[in-house]
């Protein structure tokens, strides 16, 4: 099967591409990509005025399966990511039972084949059982595929395993990605400590909760000479830690939301449960040091924290709503509004934290269009203005604080292995198989 | 009328909001006073008591505000219902709903538990105390019986101290006596005071002396033991001797400051029991205006033809 995908702006960060050109695939690999690619027997998709970037990896989502398929799972999981312009993403190992052993992996993996949309990579337990207690087999993890290691959902909250698991998971090079809260700091906490939190009367959650566990991570990074990734950074004080960290050549990795990039505390105002995470909506001087650490490169991967959960579980009292919201079909039209739109980045450093950089950081081979590499493509369409609505979502959550937003930009197609996995109905070509993919029409 | 479809708290009310409630509950203040303790007013009514907390002032004033208005009152708490077996407040909310009732009165631990139920049902929704975040009827008795002693709610110093982070007391109150011309100081524990508690309008003391002095209002908070499980404060004892209200400490106040309390008080750790007894104490006026205060609120809420 040939395609040229015609006259889009390429814009591929791994290879500093930036112009108008054509992309040939064949056999689900990039095949050429150059000015006026011709080939006679190839379907041509015209994707004039649209911009063709990498397949957007992202390196943290919650899928659910097994255990809490009534939340997500891999089918629907995978069919929100390629409806969000995403063709690969890495899936926490906090399901039931969770991700902490081969077998678990080679399922994980077995059940994203079936649905065969987009590139689901496990990451496997931290601890065996997510207990915190003992280290789980990495090395038969990383045999059976498995991409990172976190306990993610909970911090390795006891140093001396955390340490160890650095160690370890360096033998194989990967990387540790942990959930940076001191447990008691945090317990009972429901939002961010301060102001809102008074106003409503909800336990707070200091910052210090998350610095200190960040904190504690660079220093056994820089100890041990080992790699260390903070997922989801929300606070001014842990920017700065992690600035400095880099600066002195420590390992350490990070990435961003976003929802902590453009939310703060002030969205729960009204008890809404659809703005509950963890960690927590922060205050303006956070997000606006989120932003200055995104703009700087402290910050190197943006990535969603995609946590559906169902609506028995949202609508309810604030303190027994679960944590956490999906984002996987608004994360594009996001930062392309509010982070490129406002100039904190430009579209090829916004692109590359979707891209080239979540690759980086967990060793695989993706977030590229160079000549041979997995023809894994991701359309935008800058101009497309369209309205959140979290009833039209493919996720089965519908937990988001984003309902009703009007964004400018957003996946149009999406093909991962040279197939479209995705296709809304501005893609007029008349060759593409509508029957085979999935649609979406907006408001 | 009030500016509001329901009572959830302070917060939203305004200075009219207030000033309506207490001069309605003023002129019932007459009727608990009567023989024949009742009037036809809310004939026909329905309030239910929805009570998940343990409470026997707040629970029973309600009823009686609405009996004495003649409103028929169902009270319903968690133990020995359909809550025991699971059942969310949401379908609780749902089931009540199509009982056809006026108004719901709910006592809740969890924060935002009056507003979460008021975006469920159509009747009127009265938060008799949810979570750490609000209980409106107490700062407004409190408020009426400050008022009906001072003769104004403009221009006092009310201290109150204690456990200011967990109180919906203090929240309510630093609101209402706020929004009504009051400068409202607090103080207590370090480890007790909320966070950016001086946004809300209140001014927080430096110690127990600067809360104090020269204070017409002094309203001490109940301490609850399990924050001293929580390790808040270190024990009873410290906790009576630090922040304690005794008569040293009250003679600190104006000569003619009110003591309060939203009570049950724990004689001898936030007041000692010589003050509670003694002329300054206004703990016994609280639970009169207490009720009539409840009478207005279900009148302003309920009393007119329904919508």
């Amino acid at each position: 099967m040939k395609k040229i995908l015609k006259g889009a702006r390429v814009l591929d960060p791994s290879q500093k591409i930036d112009e108008i050109m054509d992309i040939l695939v064949v056999d689900g690999k990039i095949a050429a990509i150059g000015k006026n690619v011709y080939i006679g027997d190839a379907e041509v998709i015209d994707l004039t005025g649209m911009i063709a970037t990498p397949g957007l990896i992202d390196m943290h989502v919650h899928f659910r399966e097994p255990g809490y398929e009534y939340k997500e799972d891999i089918e629907t999981g995978s069919r929100s990511a390629a409806a969000g312009g995403f063709t690969t993403v890495a899936c926490m190992p906090n399901t039931r039972p969770p991700v902490d052993n081969a077998a678990m992996v080679e399922y994980v993996k077995s059940r994203a084949l079936k649905s065969g949309l987009v590139r689901v990579l496990p990451i496997g337990c931290v601890s065996k059982g997510l207990e915190g207690k003992e280290i789980a087999e990495m090395g038969d993890m990383v045999a059976a595929g498995a991409v990172a290691f976190s306990d993610d959902g909970r911090p390795v909250a006891d140093s001396s395993l955390m340490r160890k698991a650095l160690l370890y998971a360096s033998m194989f090079d990967r990387v540790i990605i942990d959930h940076c809260e001191d447990p008691g700091l945090f317990e009972g906490g429901q939002v961010n400590e301060g102001r809102v939190s008074t106003l409503l009367g909800l336990q707070g959650i200091p910052a210090s909760a998350e610095e200190i566990m960040v904190a504690r991570n660079i220093l056994l990074a820089r100890e041990t000479g080992t790699r260390v990734h903070i997922a989801h950074v929300s606070t001014k004080g842990s920017v700065e830690l992690i600035r400095r960290a880099k600066a002195e050549g420590v390992k350490v990795t990070c990435e961003a939301t976003p929802h902590h990039l453009t939310l703060t505390e002030e969205a729960v105002l009204g008890y809404n449960t659809d703005a509950k995470m963890n960690p927590p909506l922060r205050t303006g001087e956070d997000v606006e040091a989120l932003l200055e650490g995104l703009r700087d490169g402290t910050i190197d991967a943006i990535a969603t924290d995609h946590a559906p959960h169902s609506t028995d579980e949202k609508d309810v009292e604030f303190d027994k709503a679960t944590f956490g919201i999906v984002g996987l079909e608004t994360a594009l039209g996001i930062v392309l509004t509010r982070i490129v739109g406002s100039g904190i980045l430009d579209l090829k450093q916004a692109i590359e934290k979707m891209t080239a950089s979540p690759a980086r950081i967990l060793g695989i081979d993706a977030g590229s269009l160079a000549i041979g590499k997995p023809a894994d493509i991701t359309v935008i369409d800058p101009d497309l203005e369209w309205t959140v609505d979290k009833n039209s979502f493919f996720s089965k959550g519908r937990n988001t604080p984003f309902h009703g937003w009007k964004l400018k930009g957003r996946a149009v197609l999406t093909m991962v292995g040279g197939k479209i996995v995705y296709a809304d109905e501005n893609i007029s070509d008349d060759n593409i198989n509508r029957a085979e993919i999935l649609k979406a029409s907006y408001k | 009328m009030l500016s509001q479809k329901h009572l959830l708290g302070l917060e939203n009310a305004t200075q009219q909001d207030i000033e309506q409630i207490l001069d309605t509950a003023e002129s019932f203040k007459e009727i608990i006073d009567r023989d024949v303790k009742k009037v036809p007013t809310l004939r026909g009514k329905t309030v239910v008591n929805l009570f998940y907390e343990p409470s026997t002032r707040t629970r029973t004033s309600f009823e009686l505000a609405g009996k004495y208005l003649s409103a028929d009152t169902i009270n319903f708490s968690s133990s020995g219902s359909s809550v025991q077996k699971g059942e969310s407040l949401k379908d609780t909310a749902k089931t009540l709903e199509m009982m056809g009732i006026d108004a719901v009165v709910i006592r809740h631990s969890s924060s935002g538990a009056a507003e979460f139920l008021s975006r469920h049902v159509n009747a009127r929704v009265i938060n008799a105390g949810d979570g750490t975040h609000e209980h409106p009827t107490q700062a407004l008795l409190d408020m009426l019986t400050v008022r009906e002693k001072k003769g104004t709610l403009s221009g006092l110093k009310v201290a109150i101290l204690g456990d200011i982070l967990h109180s919906r007391v203090a929240r309510s109150n630093i609101f209402g006596f706020t929004k009504m011309g009051s400068q409202v100081y607090v103080a207590g524990p370090w480890t007790l005071m909320p966070r950016e508690i001086e946004k809300m309008g209140a001014k927080v003391a430096k110690n127990m002396d600067e809360a104090l002095e020269g204070s017409d209002v002094v309203m001490a908070l109940r301490i609850q033991l399990e924050r001293q499980k929580k390790g808040l404060f270190p024990s009873q004892r410290e906790y009576s001797m630090f922040f304690g209200i005794d008569k040293k400490r009250l003679s600190m106040a104006k000569s003619d400051a009110l003591l309060l309390h939203p009570g049950p008080v724990n004689r001898g750790v936030e007041i000692s029991s010589e003050i509670m007894d003694g002329s300054q104490s206004v703990i016994n006026e609280q639970v009169k205006s207490g009720v009539a205060i409840r009478m207005a609120v279900l009148y302003l809420l309920i009393g007119g033809a329904r919508q």
